[in-house]
């Protein structure tokens, strides 16, 4: 990698405030919803519009749920790249950059999740323990491919979590964090020289679906991402 | 998707009025933008959309119309480009063949919803083919274009199917952003997270590429 390629690995101050700027609508709908909840049944009743409280928390919890399950696969990913740059074994310095850019990345990823659940009256759930050794103690072949293919899990969680978030901001933020998880997911499938992929699925390629991405079920990754969780 | 076809079966019933002026006036203001400049398309193009019914098929067209840019810019890209290696010509061809299936899809999904697919526009590149170099810089703005013009777009999208179709698209434009990047040695995901563009953003980045 090019020293300029490198500069522009610094920080980008712009896409954390684009972030919050996105969920600028989600603490208003935090607040609306605390102010229904204490309005209660009689109230709504007298206004003529019963639904709407019952409505507004239910879709708040349930993008509550979404967060929390981005979350645990954030702290995963974050976790990894961490015990990856701890251990030293990446020697290439275009490798090495980039690890170390994807995993500062995740955890940009696992503090917004986390101040956005805190912004919706949620409670960010606890970093999973996790169980990386066994994949680092195979060496570094093994640690790139293991972080190819968390990294299309991690793309096809979030496409798979599109049409289940009620709010527009919230889905906003997914978005942009969807997106970048592909652009992680492409690279390091073609670091670990895997092609585009055979177009007929599963998590190895840099287009493994060819050109219409597949989305995963919760319960399909969470079986995926057992074998690295404690 | 499964199929490079949208399916939703209950919304091909719903009929969608005023598609063939909704087509027209997109289409006449891309070309007038290219006429006459960025903020004069931007203009005509708000009040097209806030005179007409909005809704799921302008946001289709409106990701049709990046697609039918994508793909005769990968097209004319793999006949015209000088001295590309092996690696980097598979890569255009695949490129290519991605944003024909997204057009394809495209037209189809509008169809399905009872829309009328806009009219394939008019391209010019310019010096865009003239050099590898020229024409990997090109296709890096608009990968990263098409991905934020998606993520701008998909928080509107009402119906659940079409969105799905949408991320299943912007995610292949994600991984396409950042294989051109890897190419041109730049960093593949510059940001923790992705831009989300509106549609005058967008008319403005893509003004040079249209004739009419």
């Amino acid at each position: 990698m090019t020293d300029s390629a490198l500069r522009e690995l610094a920080d980008d101050p712009s896409s954390r405030k684009r972030f919050f700027k996105m969920l600028g609508g989600a603490g208003a709908v935090s607040a609306a919803t605390a102010f229904l909840a204490a309005c209660g049944d009689d109230e709504d009743k007298a206004a003529g519009k019963p639904p709407a409280a019952a409505e507004v928390m239910d879709n708040n919890n349930s993008d509550l749920k979404v967060l929390n399950y981005a979350l645990t696969l954030e702290f995963l990913e974050a976790d990894f790249y961490k015990r990856v740059i701890a251990s030293g074994m990446v020697k290439d310095a275009k490798v090495a950059s980039i690890a170390k850019k994807f995993g500062q990345t995740e955890q940009e990823h696992v503090e917004a999740l986390t101040a956005t659940i805190k912004k919706l009256g949620g409670t960010p759930v606890k970093a999973p323990k996790t169980n990386f050794q066994p994949t680092l103690d195979k060496g570094l072949m093994e640690v790139l491919n293991t972080a190819a293919t968390v990294e299309n899990l991690g793309a096809a969680a979030y496409l798979g979590q599109a049409g289940n978030i009620k709010s527009k901001e919230v889905l906003a933020a997914a978005l942009s964090i969807h997106s970048v998880e592909a652009r992680h997911a492409a690279a390091l499938n073609t670091l670990v020289g895997r092609g585009f992929g055979d177009g007929k699925g599963g998590l190895e390629g840099s287009l493994p679906d060819g050109a219409f991405a597949k989305p995963m079920s919760e319960a399909a990754v969470l079986k995926a991402v057992k074998p690295f969780l404690a | 998707m499964a199929s490079s076809r949208l399916v939703a079966p209950e919304l091909a019933t719903i009929k969608v009025h005023g598609l063939t002026r909704e087509a027209f006036l997109m289409r006449s203001t891309l070309a007038a933008g290219a006429a006459y400049g960025a903020l004069s398309a931007t203009g005509l193009i708000s009040s097209a959309l806030a005179e007409t019914s909005g809704g799921d098929v302008d946001i289709l067209n409106y990701a049709l119309t990046l697609e039918f840019l994508e793909t005769e810019f990968y097209t004319q890209a793999a006949k015209r480009v000088k001295g590309l290696a092996k690696d980097e010509s598979d890569l255009t061809k695949e490129l290519r063949d991605n944003e024909a299936a997204h057009v394809d899809a495209l037209t189809a999904t509008i169809k399905d919803l009872g829309g009328k697919p806009v009219a394939k526009p008019t391209f010019a590149f310019g010096g865009a083919f003239g050099s590898r170099m020229a024409y990997l810089k090109t296709a890096n703005v608009l990968e990263d274009t098409g991905v934020s013009a998606y993520n701008g777009a998909a928080p509107m999208i009402k119906s659940t199917d079409v969105l799905a179709a949408a991320g299943g698209i912007v995610q292949i434009e994600a991984r396409h952003a950042a294989l051109i990047r890897l190419v041109r040695n730049r960093p593949p995901a510059p940001r923790a997270f992705d831009a989300a563009s509106d549609m005058d953003e967008i008319l403005k980045a893509v003004k040079p590429f249209i004739k009419a």
